[in-house]
């Protein structure tokens, strides 16, 4: 909004809250990228680098609350201005636990390092990670612009991700079947993965506000979802080609 | 009437309307002091067991609507209103209207405190007295006991009814010039700023009363303070140099204004 506040110190309030956001977010970025990155590199220090820094992500949400607790109490926002109080908190919690998933991953990398490798799962979580990243860095854009259309493509991008965990859920389930030597590590790299579609959906939400932000209106219509029970029943009844009977609904296979 | 203004479109609720709880039906109303167009093609629907509050930056036009609502205008030489106000349906500016009937059915209050320099009882009195309600010295104590219970000012007088009206707080006599604008039994009240000259606590409860008033009458007040607004009013309506810009439910108002020039005003903001 190029208009501003006959009281100016409101304006700094403001800004002083949506920078504490964006730097939340440039922290939860770097996370996902470098627990990525210690997952595949298997490099544990790097995993405990992401451990520490979760903690100042902790604390900046602590600080987004409040300031938003003081904005309203001092202020008494309306309008847009009510609208970026109750998103900043919204989207600070999103980033919170955006942040505690990356710390998750990078636990599990210092289990993992003890284990064999898992054919291929490691590039694909790679590519899964930088989905989110990406959702993610779009989310934060949107937001900063004020940006719904962009936010609406976050929105979207998600059905990606939720098509990479379906993937990779179907492979460690297959891999778990075919050797159970294989499960302790599948269950965490799947544990990783789960986390990583959790973000996703985080992020979404943080693209959901920044529509309400924008519009006023929170958006109606339900994205279009994969159902992973379909997965996870087509590959227990031992069908060869899953897709097969996932593309036929809950009967199939 | 301009029906392609979309703040005209807003204002006038047809449902309402066909369910025949509008009150007060303003149509294309416009209101001149000498040259000065004060009131721009103003269209609204106040409604019953409501309350309704106008909102506006100071010469919005918010308190010359309001005074068109009971004819207040009339005292005033230079102002001509135009267009159609009915009550219940009749045009309140019809040749065989007498206006101070009209002001026992829409009854108003000021910004300040303004008792007139007779007792407590005398105060509330007098409306019942000039308008023949009551009838006996009974009726009388009855509807003055009444009027103050109503505006919570019973239990703080009842023990010195006849002490000057003017010995009492200020709060207490914005609570007794309530008392003396329902004791004609108004279906309407109008208030002005009814708490702008009031402590938080005196607020607070003329806002409690307004509440409460809006069991029995539709209420409409012009407020300074949005968080007043916002407070008390199920509806609000944003006037803007002679323009109503604006009019919906409270809620909506104050989260997501429809025009920008509503969102300026109610964040605070200058372009």
């Amino acid at each position: 909004m190029t208009e501003h506040h006959i009281q100016r110190a409101f304006d700094r309030d403001l800004e002083a809250m949506q920078a504490l956001i964006m730097r939340m977010g440039g922290l939860v970025e770097d996370e996902i990228r470098e627990a990525t990155r210690a997952l595949i590199e298997r490099d544990l220090e790097l995993a405990a680098k992401v451990r520490a820094d979760d903690k100042t992500v902790d604390a900046l949400e602590h600080q987004v609350n409040e300031a938003a607790a003081r904005i309203i109490a001092l202020r008494a926002p309306a309008a847009s201005d009510l609208r970026t109080v109750l998103t900043s908190m919204k989207i600070a919690t999103a980033l919170e636990r955006c942040g505690d998933y990356a710390k998750n991953l990078a636990k599990r990398t210092s289990v993992l390092v003890e284990m064999p490798p898992i054919e291929g799962a490691d590039k694909a979580l790679g590519r899964m990670a930088r989905e989110v990243e990406l959702m993610l860095k779009d989310a934060l854009d949107a937001y900063l612009r004020r940006d719904a259309e962009l936010a609406n493509q976050v929105r979207e991008h998600d059905a990606e991700v939720d098509q990479m965990y379906n993937a990779l859920f179907r492979q460690f389930l297959t891999y778990m079947m075919e050797d159970p030597r294989n499960i302790s590590a599948c269950m965490h790299l799947h544990f990783i993965a789960k986390n990583l579609e959790r973000m996703g959906d985080l992020i979404t939400n943080i693209a959901e506000q920044t529509i309400y932000l924008v519009t006023g209106e929170m958006p109606e219509e339900p994205r279009p979802k994969e159902d992973w029970v379909k997965v996870a029943r087509a590959v227990a009844s031992g069908a060869a080609q899953p897709d097969a009977g996932e593309a036929k609904g809950e009967g199939g296979a | 009437m301009d029906a392609s203004n979309p703040a005209t479109a807003l204002a006038i609720d047809e449902t309402a309307e066909a369910e025949g709880r509008v009150k007060i039906m303003a149509r294309g109303v416009n209101v001149w002091y000498g040259d000065t167009h004060a009131i721009k093609d103003v269209s609204v629907d106040i409604l019953d067991r409501t309350v309704t509050a106008f909102i506006g930056p100071s010469g919005c036009g918010k308190s010359t609507f309001l005074r068109c609502l009971n004819r207040m205008n009339d005292t005033i030489d230079v102002a001509r209103v135009t267009g159609e106000i009915r009550l219940d349906g009749e045009d309140i500016y019809a040749p065989g209207v007498d206006p101070v009937q009209l002001r026992a059915r829409v009854g108003m209050v000021f910004q300040k405190p303004n008792p007139f320099p007779k007792s407590i009882y005398d105060n509330v009195a007098y409306g019942p007295r000039i308008h023949g309600l009551a009838r006996t010295r009974a009726d009388l104590d009855r509807i003055v006991e009444d009027s103050l219970r109503r505006a919570a000012l019973w239990d703080e007088v009842k023990d010195r009814l006849n002490e000057p009206g003017t010995g009492l707080s200020g709060g207490q006599q914005q609570r007794l010039c309530i008392a003396r604008a329902i004791a004609t039994s108004p279906e309407v009240l109008l208030m002005d700023e009814p708490a702008s000259a009031l402590d938080p606590i005196a607020t607070a409860q003329i806002e409690e009363l307004i509440d409460e008033l809006r069991e029995n009458f539709s209420v409409v007040i012009v407020t300074h303070s949005m968080q007043q607004a916002a407070r008390v009013s199920q509806r609000t309506a944003f006037f803007h140099l002679g323009e109503l810009v604006e009019f919906g439910e409270t809620p909506q108002i104050f989260t997501n204004p429809r025009d920008p020039r509503t969102e300026s005003y109610i964040t605070g903001r200058i372009g």
